[in-house]
Formats: structure tokens, C-alpha cells, sequence
């Protein structure tokens, strides 16, 4: 291990959980009705926003108008998303006369935005006008990060004993004193760094080898903000982070990783604060932490051992860098890797499809286990719930008591919330990549043979009900097929969790809370982190460990016994 | 005497074996959805088999696979009603006397001879001397003595009467001496022993709201695992390969959680019957479960904390008396004194071996008068008594003695320790006082340490004034104390700690018990007590023992702890079934995956079969630790959760690796498969 790489992922874990302390202060101040220093220039705004759109900003909603508000306001951000790609041609910005997306690609894409995946069936510069990516798909980077946070902070509330709150209130204020001020701040710094901004026509250029390039334009810096604030991981180009209009340099691509987990992070520690006890979001924190390092090391550790055949043949030896930028380190690629996929973000600086069998069944699994190691914002926090109430309602047991969290009762209606949050997503990624592996127009997209074809399905539909919006690229997705099934699995994997997290939410709102006594298991400490931990999993290696055995684990043995495909 | 249940084992073993063939009807099973799916799964195959569709070169792999997979559902159904069976001869034994019996309803003016079964609630009954009470009722005319010993297993006869807190009575009870006239509170089948049967009956028992949350997950799991496995098969189609429906079917019932789905309902029913055994009867299991989580505990002072009686506890000399001469008039006083004070008093002097002293002539005995406040005995003109200070100063006046400062002192700090000064004087010579005490019941001290441990507050409840109350909080060990204490005080006080959170539990007997008991999360009533105290609580003790309630709570924890520690091994055990039939499938499609089979199974075959024979045999032999309950100790929950974890948790990982491999060793050395 080189000593860089620990010092790379040290400086990472340290500054971002530094920063991220402090903007969760922030968040709990601003959800929670406290002053703060952006008021005088915000609230005005707000205030007005609230009073033309007549929202009552005192009164909680309840289960039934927060689900009824946040999937409205979602479907019509579907609706409007499909006109525009469907009638792309027609808007203004389009120098290099991009056509109409086909009906399956402009529904995919629709949903992938939307739901926060980013999922891209296509390559950007070749497909969307600037209009397209501003107006359509850089709204909806804001909107889908906001909705994530709305619901984790309703959660929140929930499980803290207050109302669960107002859906468009939370989306408002996530908005307009979270994404966009640092977004501003992100962009302009990308600006310095090299990263481009404007609204030219594509150029072409004769390299120094003579050869005629195209070099794609566009208005990159500020997406490519709130691509990473957000989770959103939606590159402007096909090449994603790995491009360097994107990611210039080794700067950039440290603040790329940083600003990924930021708002998770953060939102831990507004949690803390909502619950009156830092401890309680530190706890969950730590569980992340551990379950991050596990997945960081088994990365990190098959990509360093490189390629048997490679070095059997003499070709290559020592750590494996095929799909990998050469401007990033190993220690740099890999954390790029687990971290992307780690939170639901999606965005790339190496091409996962070339990553070891082991180090591809890593990042699979992580996604798998439901995007909660971190996760994207908000949906990590709601989606770690699911497995606190679960291990809470086992550790009650365990000691003899009626399960509770937060001195709340854990009863049979939260805990068919929790088994519809684990079971749909779960049911999506098997149930598609089921059909897809045995129908022509699944097999149709593959680009390689044996269980490396298989991965490279399994690895689609697990981003897309993960919400995470990474591929192994190998994948070719543009098809009726494909965009349609991972539409559906990006739906299901997102409102299939979200609507179950909201009924917990109001569901434990108006329960009593009972007081812990100097004796009761607490959720604070390191015995809950741990058991958190091994929850997630043992239940994620449960659920998915037949599927991994005929895809990751077995191309890792048939490389070992030298077939590779 | 405590009475003994005989319990016929090897016949209750008999029955229980009988009844897991007819619990395979689907009616009894869709009640139980894990071990449902088992029986499903099996009744699928099996149909298969028997139609042919499985390869005729596996014959006897398939057909002991299929045999392994009833046998899950039988063991299942066999823990079921074993347990059952147990609870049942448990209450049964607690009712014989009440079957075949007879009862004179009295109807207007006149009486007829009807069975105990026709009476209905509000129906009155005459019981005479010799007769036994039909059915639970409630005194409403005449005194009766009555032997309960049918019910508590005590054998003296305790006085039943109308009014008051000593009205109610219970059915199979013996009425020894008068007559009285109950009216019938509740009608057969509805009394609180008919409801506990319910309990421990599998068929009509209701679950509790934890048990179907559990189910839940239970549920979920199995439509977790159904989704793994189903979906595998389509998964190696794309290897163009597939596996037998048949080792599908052995894996899906490998991983969901059968262990604790076929022993759920046998903890919940067990759990009854301990508590019945323990002589206390519930009225629902939510009830028991619900002392699990109790954080405060009322606890009556008199009887539950103490013995009740004020008990000698030393003796003070004033200055000028020997210690001996003390402890010798002391003797003497107290000697004809029946009262439980006077008896203590010679028995602690008796302790210090000293001895009456020897006066002669003839000893004339005073007992204690409400006028003179004053007990103890002449014997000549020695005058020698005993009392309270002010009682003995008047006394002392009479041959001009005073009663002085110093002993006026002694006094007052023996009131101040919470107790009661008894001052003894020979005519006009004070000897000394004795130190009453009110005295603590040896071991509740530790008790309510462990309590402590357990994260539970007891508050100690007594209608004695502060300073007594504060001296006798401490010496027993509780949290703390309600001086002055009325009924009102009680319900206020529980309806303060619900408010900050807690669950509260008390114990009560009397008519002004009652809404405390209503108000309570878990109250438990004497079954000494009166009828509404009875049916206000929601559990009640057939031997009136105050300290019950400690155990209670027990029983409660024990139940929940069981179930979660089960279902952690359930889980556990999923991991190195896991390592044992995935590599044994994953060879079929890749021959070179046979690396996986790090735990050296002797074949694919023998692997699969290995998993599903654990997976049985794991049922029966962990019947005795749902039966028995999860072992408790009083600890900390945080210590409590590390040590169920390590046992249950680890040792749920652990077992099956040891088990499957000796599982396998034994079949392939058998040539089985």
C-alpha cells in the first residue's frame, strides 16, 4: 500500500468530517426554525415564494398530504423533464442542432433525474443541448438532492418526536439556503481550476499528431457542482469525472470525492442535534465509517494486487490501472470508486467495468445493501433507518424488552414499512436481472461474454434501484428494453423506500416517547454501531450472495484458474 | 405447604407427538406463515416426486431430501404442542376440582340444584359448610370460613365475609364452616383461569402485538429469501445451466428463518406456563410481556418490603443498669405478651442468652389497655411494665421516679432511625429502652439491587410518617419512598411517571386498589383481594404474595429475550448454510467453483442434504431452551445484549459450520448419499 494513498484517504475521512460537522450545525438550524446568517437575504425571498404559492408554513402535514405533496411534485418534474428532451430540438441553446431524444431515452432519463440517480443511457455531449442540460436536467441535480434531504428531515423529526414537517417548506429551504450557496461557491472554485463554462459551439482542433478532435463545449462548471453536492453523479460528458473539462486535477478530484459525502455527513450531524444528543448521529456515523472502510480496503486491496494473467504474461505488474486515469493515483481511483458508489452518486473517474471481478462485486454490494453507507443526501440517512429500526428491534428483544428506538415503540406497522424499503428495492435489481439475463433483448446490450456479461446487468439494475447512476459501461442501455426496466427499477428503488421512510416518520411522530432508565441498551454507543454494521451486512450479503456467487465471485475463481472474459 | 402439579410427562410427549401429524392440516398451519411455506414447499415437491418430474438417477437423494423437509414442519408442529401440552396440564391441574360441580342457584325465594356450567353472570348461589364454590364470584350475604387450598396450595382457612376487602371468592374453593350467598362474576369460561387456558393454547391464543411485529420480519425475511432463491435459477439460465427444483426448494427452506418460526408460538405458550407455574394468572400475554418493560415498580411497604410487624431490634441501658439486668426484666415483662412485639422482644433477649429474671411469688399479668397504654406484670409490689415514653413517664410519676433526660434521648434518636421506643421501668426505676423496628425482609435488599442493574426504579409506597419511611427507603435499598401515602396518592403518582415515560407496575388488593390497578401498565392483584381489585388488574396472584411482582417481571424479560435471541441464531445460522449448498450449486454451473467449498463436504449432494437435516434437527434440539426460556440474569441490558449476543449470535454463526460438517461426515460414512 502506497503511503500517499493512506495519507490521501486520511486527509479525505478528516476534512470531511470536519466540514461536515459544521454545515450539519447549520442544517439543523435551518430546518429547525433557528436564525442564521443567509436570513436578511433569504427569508424575503422565501416568504414570498410561500405566500404566492399559499403554503402554510407552521402546520406539519400529515402522512397522507407529505406523500401526496412529494409525489406530485415529482411526476410533474417527470412530466416536464420528458417534453423537454422529447422536444429538444425545439428549445433554444442547441449550436450543434441536437435532434428529439427517442420516447425510452427521454423517459429514462426523465425518471433517472428525477429520482436522483443520474443514470445515463447516453453520452451528454453527444446527445443533450445546453438548454437540455441546464433548464432540464440541472433543476432536477437540485430538486432530487433536495427531496432526498426533505424526507431524511422529516424522518428526523419523526423519530425525534416532532411533525413530520412540510414536504415543499424543507424541498424550499434545502434549496435555497443549502444547494445553491454552495454551489455557487463550488462552481466558481471549479472555474479557477480549469473547468469550462459557456455556451459555444463544439470546437475543432488539429492535435500535435495531426489528427482532426472535436473538443465538446458547454456550461460544465456549474453542473458539475451540484452533480457531486447533490449525489447526483449526472456527468456532462460521456467521460464523466474522468474527463478533464470535468476534473482538471488532482485538486479538483479531491474536492469531487470530498463534496460527494458532504451533505450525507453533514445531515448525520444535524440528526444528533435534532435528537438533543450528538452521540445519537455520531453512532450512525461510525456504523457508516466502518462499513466504508471495509469496502474502501477490499477495493483498494484486489485493485493493488492487479491482474494475475498481466503479470504471468510480463505484460503489466504490480497494481491493476486498465480504465483508470493515469492523472489519479490508485489510492485516488479507488476512493473516486467506493466513495461514488458508496453514496448513491454515481459520477466516475475510472471505468468500473475494468475494475478487478472482487473490487466490482465490492462496489456492487455496496449499492446493493441499498446506497446506505452514506448514501446519497437524505436517501442515505432514511435508507441506514431502515436497518437502525431493524437492529433495534433485535436488540430489544434480545435484552427482554417491547423494541424501541429513541425511547419510541418499534411496532408491526413500522416494521412492515421497513420489510416493503428492503424488500422492493431488492425485489427490483433480482427480479430485472432475472429477465434481462434471459431474454434477447437483454443479452442484445452486452458487450462481454460469461460472468462478467452477467455482472455487467446485475451492476445496471443494481445502480439504477440504488438509485446511484454509476454503470460498468459495458452495458449498452439505449435500447426500448433497457431504459424502460431501469426506469422501473429507479421508480421503485426511489418512491419504493421513500413512501415506507414517511410512514415511519409520521407513524412515530405521535407515539409516546418513553424515557430510557439508567439500565436500557442505548443507540449511541459502540455496541449499536457495531451491531448496525453487521446488520447491514449480513443482511445485504444474504439477499444478494447467491448472485454474486455466479457473477463476481465466480469471474474472480475462473480468473484465478486463468479464464478470463 | 405448597401444593404440587403432577404432570404426567411421557403422556403430554405422547399427545404433543400425535398432534404434530394432525397440526399438518393447512388450516392449523397458515396460522404459522414461515413453517407454512415449509409445508407448502414440501407438499409441492413431494407431488413432483411422486408425478415423476425429478430425475430417477437422484431417487434417493430426493427422496430423503423430501423426507428431512416434513420432518421440519413435524418438529415445528411437535415443539408447538408439547408446549402447549405442558401449559394445558399445567392449568388443568389448577381447575380439576372446578369440573362436575354442582351449585344451588337461588332464585327468588327459592333454590334448585343445577350444574355449574348453566350459571351466568349475576346469577346467585347458597354454598354451605362442606360444599365447594361453583364458580368465582363475589360475597354478597353471610361469613364463611373457606379453605383455598385447591387454588394457592396454603392450607389455612381464610375468612370470606360480604362488604369489605375479604369478598370475593373462587370456584373449586371449600366453604368449612357457615354458609354465603355469592353472586357469580364471571360465567364458566369467561374467569381469569379460563382466559389463562386460553393463553397457553395454541389454537385460540391471541398473539401479542411484539410476537406479530416479529412475525413481520420473520415474513419478510422469507419473501427475502424466496426472492434469492427464485430468481437464481433464471440467473444461471444465462449459463444456459440449471439446478433440480428440488435443491431450490432444499435452500429456500435452508434460509428462511424456521428455527424460531417453528418454536415462536411454543416461547409465547411456555412463557404462559411459567407464569402459571409461579401460580399467577394473566389476563393477556401482552400483559407479561409488557412486565418486561416495566421501569418503576410501586411496591406496598407492609408485607412486601417488610415483614409488616414491628420487631424488636436492640436494647439501650441508662446509665446505672446493667446490660444483663435489662435483657432479664425485659424477659419477664414480655412473657406473657402474645403480641408479635412481645414475643420479639424475648426472643432477641433470648438471642443474648440472658434469662427471665427469678422473682418470687405470684406473677400477676397486665396486659396492654387502651387506657394505660401499658403492659407487663406484677409480682408482689414489684410493678414491672413496658411502654411507649410518654405512657411509662405517667407510670414512673406514680413512685415519684422521672423519666430523665438521658433516656428521653435514647428515645428520640431511636425515632429518629425511623423505629419505635418501648421504655421498661420497675416501679419507679427506668431499666432501659427497646428498639422496635419495623424489620426489612432478609435478601429484598439485593433484589432490588439486581432491579437497579435492570434499569428498574422501585419506589416504596407506606402510610407511615417521613422520618419512619425515610429510615426504612434506606435500609431496604429502594430508589425511593411515598410517606403518607393514600389510594389517591397512588394513582397520581403512576400517572406522574407514565407522564415522564415510565411503565409502571404495582401490586394492590384492596377496593381502593382498584383504579390504581386500572391506571397501572401492569397490575397485580392478590388473590386475597376483592373482587373489583381483581378486575381492574390485569394479572393476579393465586398465592397473595407480595413479592410477586418481581418475578413477573422476569418471566417477561425472559419471554422477549428468548425470542430475539432465537431469532439471532435463526439468522446467524443462514451464513454457514450459506457456505455449505451454495458452493455444492455453484459446481453445477462451474466446475472450477468447487474452490468455494471451503468447509469440505464430501459432495454437492451430501452438502445439500447436510443443510436441510441441520435445519430439522436444530428445531428439536433447541425445544428444551424455548421451553425453559433463554437463561436470564439480572445484569444490565448492556451486558445482557453482549452475553446473548456472543451466545446466540456467535454461537449462531459457529454451531451449523460444526454441525453440517459432523452432519455430512455421518451420511457419507453411511453411504447415504
Amino acid at each position: 500500500m502506497e503511503v500517499l494513498d493512506i495519507v490521501l484517504f486520511a486527509l479525505f475521512a478528516f476534512t470531511v468530517v470536519f466540514f461536515g460537522s459544521f454545515i450539519g450545525n447549520y442544517l439543523y438550524k435551518i430546518y429547525d426554525g433557528k436564525k442564521t446568517f443567509l436570513d436578511p437575504i433569504i427569508s424575503p425571498i422565501e416568504n414570498m415564494f410561500f405566500r404566492i404559492s399559499g403554503i402554510n408554513t407552521e402546520k406539519s402535514q400529515s402522512f397522507k398530504e407529505y406523500t401526496l405533496s412529494m409525489m406530485v411534485f415529482n411526476i410533474f418534474g417527470i412530466f416536464i423533464l420528458f417534453i423537454i428532451l422529447f422536444f429538444q430540438s425545439s428549445f433554444l441553446f442547441n449550436p450543434q442542432n441536437f435532434p428529439n431524444l427517442s420516447w425510452h431515452l427521454a423517459l429514462n432519463t426523465a425518471i433517472s433525474f428525477v429520482t436522483n440517480t443520474n443514470w445515463q443511457s447516453y453520452g451528454g455531449e453527444s446527445t443533450m443541448s445546453y438548454f437540455s442540460q441546464m433548464v432540464g436536467l440541472s433543476i432536477h441535480n437540485f430538486l432530487s438532492a433536495a427531496t432526498g434531504a426533505a424526507i431524511a428531515v422529516a424522518l428526523m423529526r419523526g423519530l425525534t418526536g416532532r411533525g413530520i414537517g412540510n414536504f415543499y417548506v424543507d424541498m424550499t429551504k434545502t434549496t435555497l439556503r443549502l444547494l445553491l450557496p454552495l454551489s455557487i461557491i463550488y462552481a466558481i472554485f471549479l472555474l479557477s481550476q480549469g473547468v469550462i463554462q459557456n455556451l459555444s459551439s463544439y470546437i475543432d482542433v488539429t492535435t500535435i499528431e495531426g489528427v482532426k478532435q472535436t473538443l465538446a463545449m458547454g456550461p460544465v462548471a456549474s453542473q458539475e457542482a451540484i452533480k457531486m453536492l447533490g449525489t447526483n453523479g449526472g456527468g456532462f460528458f460521456n467521460a464523466n469525472s474522468a474527463h478533464p473539462f470535468e476534473n482538471p486535477n488532482e485538486l479538483t478530484n479531491f474536492v469531487q470525492i470530498f463534496s460527494i459525502f458532504l451533505i450525507p455527513i453533514a445531515l448525520l450531524f444535524a440528526y444528533g442535534k435534532f435528537a438533543g444528543n450528538r452521540r445519537e448521529g455520531i453512532a450512525i456515523l461510525a456504523s457508516m465509517a466502518l462499513l466504508f472502510a471495509l469496502t474502501l480496503g477490499g477495493t483498494y486491496y484486489a485493485e493493488s494486487q492487479g491482474n494475475s494473467m498481466l503479470t504471468s504474461l510480463g505484460v503489466a505488474n504490480g497494481p491493476s490501472m486498465e480504465g483508470k486515469e493515469v492523472r489519479f493515483s490508485l489510492g485516488a481511483s479507488s476512493l473516486f470508486a467506493t466513495v461514488t458508489t458508496a453514496a448513491s452518486c454515481g459520477a466516475v473517474n475510472s471505468m468500473h467495468d475494468s475494475y478487478s471481478p472482487l473490487a466490482g462485486g465490492v462496489l456492487m454490494l455496496q449499492m446493493m445493501v441499498g446506497e446506505v453507507i452514506f448514501g446519497g443526501v437524505g436517501a442515505g440517512f432514511y435508507g441506514m433507518m431502515i436497518y437502525a429500526l431493524l437492529s433495534m428491534f433485535m436488540i430489544g428483544l434480545m435484552v427482554g424488552k417491547t423494541p424501541m428506538y429513541l425511547g419510541k415503540k418499534i411496532e408491526a406497522y413500522e416494521i412492515k414499512a421497513v420489510i416493503i424499503a428492503l424488500l422492493l428495492p431488492s425485489a427490483a435489481i433480482l427480479g430485472f436481472s432475472a429477465i434481462a439475463a434471459n431474454c434477447a433483448d437483454g443479452l442484445a446490450g452486452l458487450n462481454n461474454a460469461g460472468p462478467h456479461g452477467l455482472s455487467e446487468i446485475l451492476y445496471a439494475y443494481t445502480s439504477a434501484a440504488g438509485n446511484n447512476g454509476s454503470a460498468f459501461a459495458g452495458l449498452t442501455a439505449n435500447t426500448p428494453f433497457y431504459n424502460v426496466t431501469l426506469a422501473i427499477a429507479m421508480f421503485i428503488g426511489r418512491f419504493g423506500v421513500i413512501i415506507p421512510m414517511i410512514a415511519i416518520a409520521a407513524s412515530m411522530s405521535n407515539k409516546k416517547t418513553y424515557a430510557l432508565s439508567s439500565g436500557s441498551v442505548k443507540s449511541d454507543n459502540m455496541t449499536f454501531t457495531i451491531f448496525l454494521a453487521v446488520t447491514v451486512l449480513i443482511l445485504g450479503a444474504l439477499t444478494f450472495l447467491p448472485a454474486l456467487t455466479f457473477t463476481a465471485i465466480a469471474e474472480h475463481v475462473l480468473m484465478l484458474s486463468g479464464k478470463l472474459f | 405447604m405448597k401444593k404440587t402439579i403432577e404432570i404426567n410427562n411421557s403422556k403430554i410427549f405422547k399427545e404433543a407427538l400425535k398432534e404434530s401429524f394432525i397440526r399438518l392440516n393447512p388450516k392449523h398451519q397458515i396460522k404459522n406463515p414461515v413453517i407454512f411455506a415449509v409445508t407448502l414447499s414440501s407438499a409441492f415437491s413431494t407431488a413432483l416426486f411422486i408425478t415423476g418430474h425429478f430425475d430417477s438417477v437422484d431417487f434417493w437423494f430426493n427422496l430423503q431430501l423430501l423426507f428431512w423437509l416434513w420432518f421440519t414442519v413435524i418438529f415445528a408442529n411437535f415443539a408447538e404442542a408439547l408446549a402447549e401440552g405442558r401449559g394445558k396440564a399445567q392449568a388443568s391441574s389448577l381447575r380439576q376440582t372446578q369440573s362436575n360441580l354442582k351449585a344451588n342457584r337461588y332464585i327468588g325465594n327459592v333454590t334448585e340444584y343445577v350444574d355449574a356450567s348453566l350459571l351466568v353472570k349475576g346469577d346467585v348461589v347458597i354454598v354451605k359448610a362442606g360444599e365447594l364454590i361453583p364458580i368465582d364470584g363475589e360475597v354478597i350475604e353471610g361469613v364463611a370460613s373457606v379453605n383455598e387450598s385447591a387454588i394457592t396450595g396454603e392450607s389455612a382457612p381464610v375468612i370470606r365475609e360480604s362488604g369489605g376487602d375479604r369478598s370475593s371468592v373462587t370456584g373449586g374453593t371449600t366453604v368449612l364452616s357457615d354458609w354465603i350467598k355469592v353472586r357469580v362474576t364471571a360465567a364458566k369460561g369467561e374467569s381469569f383461569l379460563d382466559k389463562m387456558i386460553m393463553l397457553v393454547e395454541g389454537a385460540k391464543r391471541q398473539k401479542t402485538p411484539n410476537e406479530i411485529a416479529l412475525s413481520l420480519i420473520l415474513i419478510g425475511f422469507s419473501l427475502i429469501f424466496l426472492l434469492a432463491v427464485a430468481t437464481l435459477q433464471p440467473i444461471v439460465g444465462y449459463f444456459h445451466s440449471s439446478f433440480s427444483l428440488l435443491v431450490l426448494v432444499a435452500l429456500f427452506v435452508c434460509l428462511i428463518p424456521t428455527t424460531i418460526g417453528g418454536l415462536l408460538s411454543a416461547i409465547g405458550i411456555a412463557g404462559m406456563d411459567r407464569l402459571l407455574r409461579k401460580n399467577v394468572i394473566a389476563t393477556s400475554g401482552k400483559a407479561v410481556e409488557t412486565a418486561g418493560d416495566i421501569s418503576v415498580l410501586l411496591l406496598d411497604k407492609t408485607g412486601t418490603i417488610t415483614f409488616g410487624n414491628r420487631m424488636a431490634s436492640e436494647f439501650f441501658t441508662v446509665s446505672g443498669v446493667s446490660k444483663s439486668k435489662l435483657l432479664s426484666y425485659a424477659i419477664l415483662s414480655s412473657q406473657a405478651d402474645e403480641t408479635p412485639e412481645g414475643r420479639s422482644i424475648v426472643a432477641l433477649a433470648e438471642s443474648m442468652d440472658a434469662k427471665s429474671v427469678d422473682l418470687i411469688g405470684e406473677k400477676t399479668w397486665i396486659s396492654f389497655s387502651a387506657d394505660t397504654r401499658l403492659s407487663g406484670v406484677n409480682v408482689g409490689d414489684i410493678n414491672i411494665r413496658k411502654g411507649a415514653m410518654d405512657s411509662v413517664a405517667k407510670f414512673v410519676e406514680l413512685y415519684d421516679g422521672m423519666l430523665d433526660t438521658e433516656c428521653r434521648g435514647i428515645c428520640e434518636r431511636i425515632a429518629k432511625e425511623g423505629a419505635t421506643p418501648l421504655v421498661i421501668a420497675v416501679n419507679g426505676r427506668i431499666l432501659g429502652v427497646v428498639m422496635l423496628k419495623d424489620i426489612v425482609k432478609p435478601g429484598i435488599k439485593a433484589k432490588f439491587a439486581e432491579l437497579r442493574l435492570m434499569g428498574i426504579k422501585t419506589v416504596m409506597i407506606t402510610g407511615d410518617n417521613p422520618l419512619t419511611a425515610a429510615a426504612i427507603a434506606a435500609e431496604a435499598g429502594v430508589d425511593d419512598f411515598v410517606a403518607e401515602a393514600t389510594p389517591e396518592t397512588k394513582i397520581r403518582l403512576i400517572q406522574q411517571y407514565q407522564k415522564e415515560g415510565h411503565l409502571v407496575a404495582m401490586t394492590g388488593d384492596g377496593t381502593n386498589d382498584a383504579p390504581a390497578l386500572a391506571q397501572a401498565d401492569v397490575g397485580l392483584a392478590m388473590n386475597s383481594g376483592t373482587q373489583s381489585a381483581k378486575e381492574a388488574a390485569n394479572m393476579i396472584d393465586l398465592d397473595s404474595s407480595p413479592t410477586k411482582l418481581l418475578e413477573i417481571v422476569e418471566v417477561g424479560k425472559q419471554l422477549l429475550s428468548t425470542r430475539g435471541a432465537l431469532t439471532t441464531f435463526s439468522i446467524a445460522n443462514d451464513v454457514a448454510k450459506y457456505f455449505a449448498v451454495i458452493p455444492a450449486m455453484a459446481v453445477i454451473v462451474f466446475p472450477s467453483l468447487a474452490v468455494l467449498n471451503i468447509m469440505d463436504l464430501a459432495s454437492p449432494k451430501s452438502a445439500i442434504l447436510s443443510a436441510v437435516i441441520f435445519n430439522a434437527l436444530i428445531i428439536v434440539a433447541l425445544i428444551p431452551v424455548a421451553l425453559r426460556g433463554a437463561a436470564f440474569k439480572a445484569q444490565s441490558e448492556e451486558a445482557a445484549l453482549r452475553r446473548n449476543l456472543a451466545i446466540y449470535g456467535l454461537g449462531g454463526i459457529i454451531t451449523p459450520f460444526v454441525g453440517i460438517k459432523l452432519i455430512d461426515m455421518v451420511i457419507s460414512a453411511l453411504g447415504l448419499v
